[in-house]
């Protein structure tokens, strides 16, 4: 444990002595308060465009939750998908560039110490921009009434998202050491997974549900209407063991081949 | 101290490292010569774990380098060609993630900081970024962190390379003084640094090993020189070696 918590420190340490946590932080902030603000925006249009109309069955269906919260998120998610590969390619990528895979391989840590460290690392920073997030909900808590459970949902979806998506970036970095071959992969294996439910409408029957079961925004879409699923839970559980599990098989084969 | 026997290490059609076989006993000073590409640091990266073997056993310490490699990666400190240091970090930053992945016990960390930087010579660059360091210094701090856990055996890959005169004179006396409790195995091809301070030498040409003695037997038969020309010279056509060079 104390192996892990000193690679994930050095991990989280290094993101903060250079440019990247500040560029990427005040990036990522940037964005949100923009896509926030426009969302707002076009609430209060709308509010005073059906409260002008008169019109009371079209004002009962505006919520905060649906038209402000729920789009934020699924925009953010977008964002991350593009930020977490350019976050966590150089992972395991640059250590075995820069000679330092050597130090930790020949040193005495256990595979699986070495890759949950430099998954703890990555995850915590990750972790630090979504609830960094958290602002805007509280603003509107501040103005307006949007319903608590469904926004600690909406954000217990996006952060586990973000967690998948740190730890699929981490296999990808294992997986080479060219540090933009591990960005672009995660990227696109992100991409695909976000948008493999395409098709599941004009699909068959089993193969619509399995896609649409494979599917990172099926879950997620689910987590931010606020249903609280153990289904949804345990998918991302999976993926993320998953990918941390194909991670240690990559880093260990090192000793058998 | 350090046995190794039979060692071969293939990839694929090529044999990096054939049959080699040598030993050094606690505290001695083993000088690991041979050409470019002759093996030495694919041996070193079998010895402290990095890599496995395709045949043959090494043990370090009595430790089997395969089937006990946490044991050995315990007593082991190694200085690879390019030494492994994060260029964002202070030295002292370094040595302390150092010192916690080596398994030091938190209340010996301090000390054991303070004692490698002063062995060194690190001192004035103690809270310097590595990355700002020149290559003499960056060598001393890969030099510390190979000593900061008081390990019983030092692999040095070729830890002279690039340094100035006054520099390599410093490393070499810094090696001469640690040896004695420690044993050490260094690779180079500078033979005058073996002649002054290795007490054992192996030369290793193509992956197998042409030559294993005693520095004082040697020095009888002519100079290191001579001797290496003669034992790199036995071994120069692929047959020789036993390399396959069937398609």
């Amino acid at each position: 444990m104390r192996n892990v918590l000193t690679i994930a420190g050095r991990e989280l340490r290094s993101y903060f002595v250079s440019p990247i946590a500040y560029v990427v932080l005040t990036g990522f902030l940037l964005l949100g308060g923009w896509f926030f603000f426009n969302l707002l925006a076009r609430f209060n249009m709308l509010l005073t465009i059906y409260s002008a109309q008169q019109n009371p069955q079209v004002l009962q269906r505006l919520n905060l939750n649906e038209f402000v919260i729920a789009p934020l998120l699924h925009n953010l998610s977008v964002v991350l998908v593009i930020l977490v590969p350019v976050i966590t390619m150089r992972t395991l990528a640059e250590e075995k560039k820069s000679g330092t895979y050597e130090l930790l391989l020949t040193s005495p840590l256990r595979v699986s110490e070495i890759v949950i460290g430099k998954f703890l690392g990555s995850f915590v920073f990750v972790l630090l921009m979504v609830a960094l997030t958290g602002v805007y909900p509280l603003v509107l808590f501040a103005y307006g009434n949007p319903e608590i459970g469904v926004v600690l949902g909406g954000y217990l979806g996006l952060s586990l998202l973000a967690t998948a998506f740190v730890a699929v970036g981490v296999l990808t970095s294992a997986l080479t050491e060219n540090q933009i071959i591990a960005a672009v992969t995660c990227l696109v294996s992100l991409l695909l997974l976000y948008i493999i439910a395409w098709p599941a409408d004009s699909a068959g029957e089993t193969i619509g549900a399995f896609l649409r079961y494979i599917s990172l925004t099926e879950h997620f879409g689910q987590m931010v209407k606020g249903v609280i699923d153990s289904k949804d839970i345990v998918y991302f559980a999976s993926v993320i063991a998953l990918a941390l599990f194909l991670t240690h098989r990559s880093v260990e084969s090192i000793r058998w081949r | 101290m350090l046995e190794v026997r039979n060692l071969t290490k293939r990839y694929g059609d090529i044999v990096a490292v054939r049959d080699v076989s040598f030993s050094a006993a606690q505290g001695q000073i083993l000088g690991f010569l041979g050409p470019n590409g002759a093996g030495k640091t694919t041996t070193m990266r079998i010895l402290t774990g990095f890599l496995p073997a395709t045949s043959g056993t090494a043990k370090v310490a009595g430790f089997d380098v395969f089937t006990e490699s946490a044991e050995v990666r315990r007593r082991i400190g190694y200085l690879p060609e390019n030494p492994p240091l994060y260029a964002e970090m202070t030295t002292e930053a370094y040595l302390r993630f150092v010192a916690r992945i080596k398994g030091m016990a938190k209340d010996t960390i301090e000390d054991g900081i303070d004692r490698v930087v002063k062995l060194c010579g690190l001192e004035t660059v103690r809270g310097r970024l590595l990355k700002h360091m020149s290559k003499g210094f960056r060598q001393r701090a890969g030099l510390a962190q190979a000593l900061i856990h008081d390990p019983p055996v030092l692999v040095l890959d070729e830890p002279t390379i690039g340094l100035d005169p006054r520099q390599i004179i410093e490393i070499r006396s810094l090696v001469r003084e640690l040896a004695g409790q420690r044993t050490v195995i260094l690779s180079t091809h500078i033979l005058p640094e073996v002649s002054q301070i290795c007490e054992k030498v192996v030369i290793i040409n193509d992956g197998q090993v042409v030559l294993e003695d005693e520095m004082k037997n040697l020095t009888r038969s002519g100079s290191l020189e001579e001797i290496f020309l003669r034992a790199v010279a036995k071994v120069s056509t692929p047959e020789a070696a036993g390399v396959s060079t069937e398609r």
